[in-house]
Order: structure tokens, then sequence, then C-alpha cells
């Protein structure tokens, strides 16, 4: 890739939505609903028409607050417990608060959710105390609907642009972005009053056993480049040391288990059949049972549904196999594995970043504003916890009505000309050298150490090794190449990737405690800590641009916990193995 | 260092019978969200041009003719 000249176009607007998957879409709407006369722009690396985690689809709502079923104080207990106490009840209450009217106005925009007979809502019980999930075996036309209604909103879309760094003013608030075209090259600098970033999560971090890097759980897009861009405009990010770890069929990366086949009936089996652990909702302390049963004698894990009768069996394959990861039925298939005949083998996938299914993300109070002014963000890479797709549609409308308000009373910020020159420069580097390391072998090297070393259980000695390795790493990229446009976003993601192994590492060491079961098990600091880490760790940037750390207390909760039930989700293993029914 | 051209199989494959990129079309390019999927102009027809799939299948599902077929990577079959 030669390039002689850089093309760039510089355009105005009022929001900037970078990530058009889940939280983005319902941010552009509702801040366009708040106020039509704003101008947003949809900022989108893939096409917003398929991007993102749910670009097929999903099979159900994992935590619909549904009056009837749960109200939002069970709701934020629930997570307070599930989460080892580490939250900001507030924001969890907002999720809360908003998910019954987000389910509605989503079943307005013609979304559908399983009803029973007489049209209510059919919600099943699979966390560990109340019942909060919803399924929809006809949710694959969800993004479908969400585009809809951005161009009904006339919000303006932008595809094929990565966003690669924020914009900030002199006074540190945000200021727009930069980004660069995934097939030309060209730049764009948006302009904005307000930045809502909702780039999903870091979920090309690990590396999954299969070794094919694109394999992850998380859509491969979804790289961790909303944490980067966060982290370098002097964003907050809390909590980072909490990973999310999923039970996934081995060698598929799609869940099964819980949300799903579990209201059937179907659950989470030793090679004896057995049950093993009461509940199957994902937490750390349920991953922390699964990951000891997988190299324990009565080791690996499978998914039991052969004992299900065949209308069952048949009804989960039609809900698997149509939503969220379609490819599930082929990938059985072609390994001749069906669920009526024996169990399914299940593996632990490979280290992310994700608020969405734990708590490691970037800071976002009740309002979903991070700690720099003007800047928003929602879905798996803000800080609610265990917020799923619809935690990110909730705090995704959040951040785009909050964003609305903000912007009523902002004039557009100036912009630092010299920053988008700098910034142009570490985008084309790589461009600029016709040989060297490409992005993939970087990639594959960096996401190998992340497996050798980073992911759990973590051991302080190997994290150090971790930081050196990847210290190589990072400055081999004086030697990174890319040959097309189509490369160099590669090798960008390459950098987002390096970015949050660092973060990751660095995060785990310092909180000296083990905390939210298998997320951060420290080997050699074994207990909970309560008297010294019972409080959120905020991770940041510092003047010389080091990964910088401190204590943020955890506000009083409004949704009393007593002490008795904080522990509900530390006793998963059921004490004596029953037979398989 | 010089560079090495690494072959591998590719999962999404394309019946050149039945596609009609020659026509315009661009829907399996345009809904990949990871970009690997491009159009060989010669031919008329499009291709996975690079190894990276996530096998979601919009490519599959959204084309208009039925042409594009995703397998599971051989890495994790």
């Amino acid at each position: 890739m030669t390039t002689t000249e850089t093309k760039t176009e510089v355009i105005e607007t009022d929001v900037l939505v970078i990530g058009g998957g889940t939280g983005g879409p319902m941010a552009a709407i509702k801040a366009k609903e708040k106020n039509p006369a704003l101008r947003v722009v949809l900022m989108e690396k893939a096409n917003v028409k398929r991007s993102g985690a749910i670009c097929m689809g999903m099979d159900g709502l994992n935590n619909a607050v549904i009056p009837g079923y749960a109200t939002p104080e069970q709701y934020v207990k629930e997570i307070t417990v599930a989460n080892d106490g580490i939250v900001h009840q507030k924001a969890v209450m907002a999720y809360a608060e908003g998910s019954y009217p987000m389910i509605r106005a989503l079943d307005a925009l013609g979304v559908k959710f399983e009803k029973d007979g007489s049209g209510e809502y059919n919600v099943r019980k699979v966390h560990h105390m109340g019942t909060y999930v919803l399924p929809m075996p006809e949710g694959h036309h969800v993004k479908k609907i969400l585009y809809r209604q951005l161009r009904r909103l006339r919000v303006d879309v932008t595809n094929r642009y990565m966003a690669t760094r924020l914009l900030t003013a002199r006074d540190g608030r945000v200021a727009g972005a930069i980004g660069v075209n995934t097939r030309s090259g060209e730049f764009l600098v948006v302009r904005a009053k307000a930045v809502i970033l909702a780039c999903g999560a870091a979920g090309r971090l690990g590396l999954p056993a299969s070794g094919y890097l694109f394999g992850t759980y998380e859509n491969a897009a979804n790289c961790g480049d909303g944490y980067a861009m966060a982290f370098h405009a002097g964003a907050e990010l809390a909590n980072l040391e909490c990973f999310q770890i999923n039970p996934l069929i081995k060698d598929y990366n799609g869940p099964a288990c819980a949300y799903v086949t579990g209201p059937f009936g179907g659950y989470t089996a030793n090679n004896r059949g057995q049950r093993f652990i009461e509940c199957d909702y994902w937490s750390g302390q349920m991953m922390l049972e699964f990951w000891r049963e997988l190299q324990s004698g009565t080791g690996p894990v499978f998914l039991k549904l052969d004992h299900l009768a065949e209308e069952t069996i048949s009804e989960i394959e039609t809900i698997l196999h149509s939503n969220e990861r379609p490819s599930r039925g082929r990938f059985h298939e072609r390994r001749g594995t069906n669920y009526r005949h024996r169990m399914i083998e299940m593996h632990i996938s490979e280290i992310g970043l994700c608020s969405g299914h734990s708590a490691s993300g970037v800071w976002v109070n009740e309002r979903a504003e991070t700690t720099v002014a003007g800047l928003y963000a929602a879905g798996d890479m803000a800080s609610v916890p265990h917020n799923y797709m619809l935690g990110a549609f909730v705090n995704g409308g959040i951040a785009g009505e909050t964003a609305a308000g903000y912007c009523a009373e902002t004039a557009l910020p100036d912009y630092d000309a010299a920053a988008v020159a700098a910034e142009q420069e570490r985008v084309l580097a790589p461009t600029r050298r016709d040989d060297g390391l490409t992005p993939y072998e970087m990639e594959f090297k960096a996401r190998r150490l992340v497996n050798d070393y980073i992911q759990p259980p973590k051991i302080t000695a190997k994290y150090h090794i971790a930081q050196e390795r990847l210290a190589e790493v990072r400055d081999d990229l004086k030697e990174l190449v890319a040959r097309d446009p189509h490369e160099l976003m590669r090798a960008l993601e390459l950098q987002s990737i390096l970015d949050c192994a660092d973060l990751a590492a660095a995060a785990s060491l310092y909180r000296t405690e083990s905390r939210w079961g298998l997320y951060h098990l420290r080997v050699d600091y074994p207990e909970t800590d309560n008297d010294n880490w019972f409080c959120h760790t905020m991770h940041f940037k510092d003047s010389q641009g080091r990964i910088a750390h401190r204590k943020q207390p955890i506000d009083p909760y409004i949704v009393p916990v007593a002490a008795d039930e904080m522990s509900a989700y530390h006793h998963l293993r059921i004490k004596t193995p029953v037979a398989a029914e | 260092m010089p560079l090495a051209n690494h072959t591998t199989s590719v999962p999404v494959v394309v019946d050149d019978e039945k596609c009609i990129a020659h026509k315009g079309c661009r829907v399996c390019v345009d809904v990949c969200p990871l970009d690997v999927l491009a159009i060989d102009e010669q031919k008329g027809t499009a291709y996975m041009k690079y190894d990276e799939c996530w096998y979601c299948m919009p490519c599959e599902v959204d084309c208009p003719t039925g042409a594009v077929k995703v397998n599971i990577p051989y890495l994790l079959r």
C-alpha cells in the first residue's frame, strides 16, 4: 500500500456514535427521539445492517426485568451478589428500571419475544435467585428492525470507517474522533459535541483453543477498539481484571447451556452425566466450578440433552440453529454429534474483557457518562455488569438521551489539528514499509502470550513474564507492515489488542486478592480481601502515558443486601452429585 | 523481513453459476462483519479473499440467489 497523499474529509455533527451493533444504534435512535433536530452520525467499522455481536440476531433476553416475574430491586440484588458486591448499584438500577420499557419499545418496533397463549411474556428461570430469561425463538431479525428505525429517524451512517482515536479539546473534553476507511484508507475527521462509544467487547484477546484467530466467542470485529480509544482519551476503565470467560461447545464458539437449554431441562454435566453445579447462570463462581470439573477425574464437561423428549430437542435445535450462531448445526453435522444420541463436549472460552457478561469496562455512571466530559459509553464495553443484549439497548438509550441533553448546552469544541496529523502518521506507519512483520503473526503471538501467561489461574511471576514479552511485541510495531487498507485495519486492531492485553495484565496485578471465581483467581493471593479490596479498581493513562491505577469506593447500596445473601453464589457446587434423571 | 505467501483453505464458498456479482450485486461483500469477501472483477463473481471468518452467515442468508455457502473453518471442524 503506497500512500503519497493522505485524503482527509472533515465533517461536523452534534452526536457521534461509534459502533453500529446493538447499543450504538439504540443510542442514535434515542438521541434523535429526544431531539429530532440533532445531527447524529453513526460510525461503523463494518456495515450497520449486519454488524456486532447480534449480527445474526439473538435467541433470548438473559436479564429481562418484567413486572410479575421480577422487580428492579430483586434484579439489582441478584447482580450485586453475582458480582461479589463490586457494583455501582445506581447504574444497575437504571438498567433494571429501563428494562421493561425497552422490551415494550422493541416489541412495538416488531422484535418478537416468546409469549404464552394469553399474550403474556413467557419468562423462564435460569439465575440462582430470580426469574429473568425471555426467549426470542424468532430473534434473528433484530438488526433489520434497528436498521429500519435508523433510516426512519435519518441517522447518518458511515459504514466501513474504523475509528482509531478520539479527539479532545484543550480542556480535556471530547471533541470528536478520527476514522480511517477500511477499503480506501481515506480519513474522516468527525467533529462532535458528544461522542458515544459502543464498540463491543475486547473479544480478540485470548486465542481460541483451535488456534483460529477469528474463532472467538465475541464477533471477531469486537477486538477492544473502544477500550483502547477511551484509555488514550484519558477515560478511566473499571475492574478490567474481572475477565470474561464463557462456557461453550468445545471448538465451536456458541453458547448452549444456561439460557436456551436450561429452561427446557438441559444442563451442564460431568463425564458421568451428573450435574455438578446448582445453577448454570454465567458467573465467575460458576466458571470456577466448571474449570475445576474440566481437569478433575470426572471431567471434561458436557451439555446434556439426550434425556429430553424428541419434540423438546427439536425445539432447542430450531432456536440454536437459526439465531445468534446459526452455523452451530453445521458444526455438529460435520462432527457427527447429535443432541439426541449423546452428551456434547463443552469447554471454556478464551479470555476477553466484557461487561456484558462479567464486569470489565470503561467506567460509566447511571447516566452512561464516562470520566471524560462529553464522552459516553454503552454495551459490552461499558462498566455496567452482566448487562447482555438488553443492557446494551437500555444503556445505549440512556447514553443517547444524556448526550442529547449535553449537546443542548455545549458549543462545538475546537480540536487539535496537530493531534490529527500525529494520529494519521501512527495509523499510516505500517503502510510506509515494503516488508516487515504482518499483523497476523504479531496478533497470533500477542494472543498466544495472553493464553500462556494472562488467562487464569493468575500467577504473579507469570504476569511479569507476560509484561516483558508483550513489551517485546510492542517494540516490534516499528516493523509492522500493511500492504492494503484491509491489512491496515488488522494492523490497527492488533494495536487495540496489545493495549487491552497490557491493561488486563496491569489491572490483574493491581488487585492483590482473589474475587469473582475464575475471572480473577490470583493463586498467590487466594483469599477475597474485603478489608482492602471491596472497591472498584480504576485504570487510566497517566501524564507519562503509562497505565496507572486507583481505588474507587463503592457507592452506598440503594438496595441493601444481607451478609448471608451475599454468599449465595459461593455455594454453586452440588454437595453430593445426584444421578442423571 | 521479506514476506511469504501463506495459503489456507477458505470456509466460504461461492457458486459461480449462481452468483450475480456481474450484474452489480454486492450483498455478501456488504454484509460481512469482517470484510473478508471481495469481487473477482475478471470473473464477475464474489469470493472469499481473506481467511478471517467468524462463520456467522449473513453472507449466505442475505444472498439473493443462494450462491454462498459458509463452512466451518478446518481448524475447528
